[in-house]
């Protein structure tokens, strides 16, 4: 190759943006990612084209309230449909990546060479997780992003009138809609990590995904079993649809910041579950 | 052949030797030891610096439950050899590989790769290191450029400046230019084995480690592979190729091991292993006289194998030792049976001429019908070693 094969001086290892960019590249260039925010960017088509079709005109619609407002302003298609998205559609994407993260490496049998490269197990680990947040942070952008869009093209659009009472400008709902974005991309890391854990125990992509999968749907049916009260602020999903707090004025930032401490401590968890499993892994895969 | 003193030698890593000289360098593992099975290649463990070692194992064990998969060897791979690892499937080749590389952890015993201890120096050795383990991995929706530069980025110490023109000089290496377009999903085998090559080629390496790298390839392509592994080695690269198949370790390799469920059997330079079975010839003999034949041919010191009915069995083979082999036993005799000629078959010590054999035969009164002297080729030693053939597990 070259004659320099006494003693490769080699550069101080890189930081691992390259590996990291990398990861996203090859995530956002499957066919499985996009067909997943397809599906996703779905949800409030389908809400708005709906409710645009059965809308008599007049405002009394029949359906629950909340998609009763989409008529009187598009804007809050988005927000609907992150409602509509949150206890399935976005657990099972999330969990579809999440679960994929080290299982689909070992199923494609590029675990091996990713480690022998060498990327280092944590510097992996860190890495996997990290696109999955991306990934967390395009899902719910798609789903509200689609929402305002069929929302602006099929419903009127004017100042939005919030859960306080007051009344914002449409530029201050669309910063708002980012907001909650950002609030359920928050509330989906601690699933990511869980997802990242699980996907250290197989080999088996498929199995890790739907495991994932499975403790969301669990967590959320033992939210609604008042026997377990107790249990339910421990839960990860305990503070998914508490974004209405984000819809006042002023802001109410306290679920926010208990959301935030709720899930840094499922990442810190399950991160640690997973580093303690993966880093003395034997790779046979 | 086998050195009282080397056999005595400790195994333990061998700082505490005699400075390494190129004398050593140039044949560190003269003895051949294929009857180290039952002190397994402890002999073959010459103290040397471990820095002349691109690989060096001492002791190394894998336990996966109560089954042993790899049994306590003690490899030693030098600096610029091409190291062919042969053994049947299942005999632990890769579950070795795979400790080298510090993807598995061994149960016990000691790694050093480039001279360094593993797997504590992971991120120091690896990136001198490339391989191709247990078949190609990559991903089929990517192009094979594109799994080039993935698996390029996730080596942390590559110049991402260079890595553009060091993924299209790996690929024009192995001859998939024109095909680096392609999604791998439409690669055929022999393709993606060509693509695992050029993933180990993508920066320059010490030491390359190539488990089976001749898998699902034409001849053709089987032939650019040997032909690449020596532009390596004439690199000074030392190769570690592993494989199931004698012919191909024959045509590349200059030492060679061989493994046989998990243990390691034999190990050396390949002209030693060639000398070991050069120095015995089988003797074959059709006679329907078989009794009377055998009892000239123990006196003769013509070690026997036992009655070789139906199917002939492997004449009974040693390497070392030939001075300790006992006469015939009397009990391994084949049937008289004067309508055949039953074929005795058994070793001619180098002190006795051929023609000495039939002379006796003949003055012993027995019909000789048949007469026949070979070489033990390498393939014999090999299956010899690994028993039942290079394509069946244990």
């Amino acid at each position: 190759m070259s004659s320099d094969t006494t003693a490769p001086v080699r550069p101080r290892r890189a930081l691992g943006w390259g590996f990291f960019l990398s990861e996203l590249s090859v995530l956002f260039r499957r066919r499985r990612t996009w067909a997943m925010l397809l599906a996703l960017a779905a949800v409030p088509v389908l809400i708005a084209v709906a409710i645009r079709l059965t809308d008599d005109g007049n405002g009394g619609g029949g359906g629950p309230a909340f998609l009763d407002r989409i008529t009187q302003n598009g804007l809050f298609v988005g927000v609907t449909a992150l409602v509509v998205a949150i206890p399935l559609f976005l657990p099972l994407t999330v969990g579809v990546v999440a679960g994929d993260s080290i299982a689909g490496e070992a199923g494609t049998g590029t675990l091996r060479y990713l480690l022998v490269s060498p990327v280092g197990r944590i510097r992996l680990l860190v890495v996997k997780f990290a696109a999955a947040a991306v990934f967390c942070l395009a899902a719910t952008l798609t789903v509200s992003i689609a929402g305002i869009l069929i929302g602006l093209a099929l419903f009127p659009v004017g100042p939005v009138a919030l859960v306080s009472g007051d009344t914002v400008s449409v530029g201050e709902s669309l910063l708002r809609s980012l907001l909650i974005a950002l609030y359920i991309t928050l509330g989906l890391l601690g699933l990511s990590a869980i997802g990242l854990f699980i996907s250290t125990l197989t080999d088996a992509p498929v199995g890790a995904m739907a495991a994932t999968v499975v403790v969301s749907i669990v967590a959320q049916v033992v939210g609604q079993l008042s026997q377990l009260e107790w249990l339910h602020p421990w839960l990860f999903t305990y503070h998914w649809l508490d974004f209405a707090d984000l819809l006042r004025q002023p802001i109410e930032w306290s679920s926010f910041g208990a959301n935030a401490v709720l899930q840094l401590a499922y990442v810190a968890v399950f991160g640690a579950l997973a580093y303690g499993r993966f880093a003395t892994k034997d790779i046979l895969s | 052949m086998t050195d009282p003193a080397a056999r005595a030698a400790p195994v333990a890593p061998a700082d505490a030797a005699a400075p390494a000289g190129p004398a050593l360098r140039a044949d560190p593992l003269g003895h051949v030891d294929p009857v180290a099975s039952t002190t397994p290649a402890a002999s073959a463990a010459p103290d040397t610096d471990p820095a002349e070692f691109a690989i060096r194992t001492t002791g190394l064990t894998k336990r996966f439950g109560r089954s042993t998969v790899v049994d306590g060897i003690d490899l030693a791979v030098p600096r610029g050899s091409v190291f062919g690892f042969l053994g049947p499937n299942g005999s632990g080749k890769t579950t070795t590989i795979r400790m080298l590389l510090g993807l598995a952890s061994a149960s016990s015993g000691e790694v050093r790769v480039l001279g360094h201890e593993m797997p504590s120096n992971l991120a120091r050795v690896l990136p001198a290191v490339g391989a191709l383990i247990e078949g190609p991995g990559f991903y089929p929706f990517l192009s094979g450029r594109a799994n080039l530069h993935r698996l390029d980025s996730a080596d942390g110490f590559a110049s991402a400046s260079t890595r553009k023109a060091r993924v299209e000089r790996a690929l024009d290496r192995v001859g998939l230019s024109s095909a680096a377009g392609k999604k791998v999903r439409a690669y055929s085998l022999g393709m993606k084995q060509r693509l695992g090559i050029a993933n180990a080629l993508l920066t320059p390496r010490e030491l390359i480690v190539l488990d089976e790298p001749t898998n699902g390839l034409d001849p053709q392509g089987t032939r650019e592979v040997r032909t690449l592994i020596r532009s390596l080695a004439a690199e000074g690269t030392t190769v570690f190729v592993s494989s199931h198949l004698l012919s191909e370790i024959e045509q590349m390799c200059s030492h060679v091991a061989v493994m046989r469920a998990g243990r390691l059997v034999a190990q050396g330079a390949l002209d030693d292993l060639r000398g070991a079975g050069r120095t015995h010839l089988r003797l074959t003999v059709a006679t329907p006289d078989a009794p009377t034949a055998a009892a000239t041919l123990s006196r003769l010191g013509v070690r026997q194998a036992p009655a070789p009915a139906p199917a002939p069995a492997p004449a009974t083979f040693e390497a070392s030792h030939p001075a300790d082999r006992t006469t015939t036993d009397p009990g391994i005799h084949p049937a008289p049976d004067p309508a055949e000629s039953t074929p005795l078959e058994g070793e001619l010590p180098e002190t006795v001429p051929a023609e000495a054999v039939v002379a006796a035969l003949v003055a012993d009164g027995v019909r000789v019908r048949g007469f026949a002297v070979e070489r033990a080729s390498l393939e014999d030693l090999f299956v010899e070693l690994t028993g039942e053939g290079f394509d069946v597990v244990q």
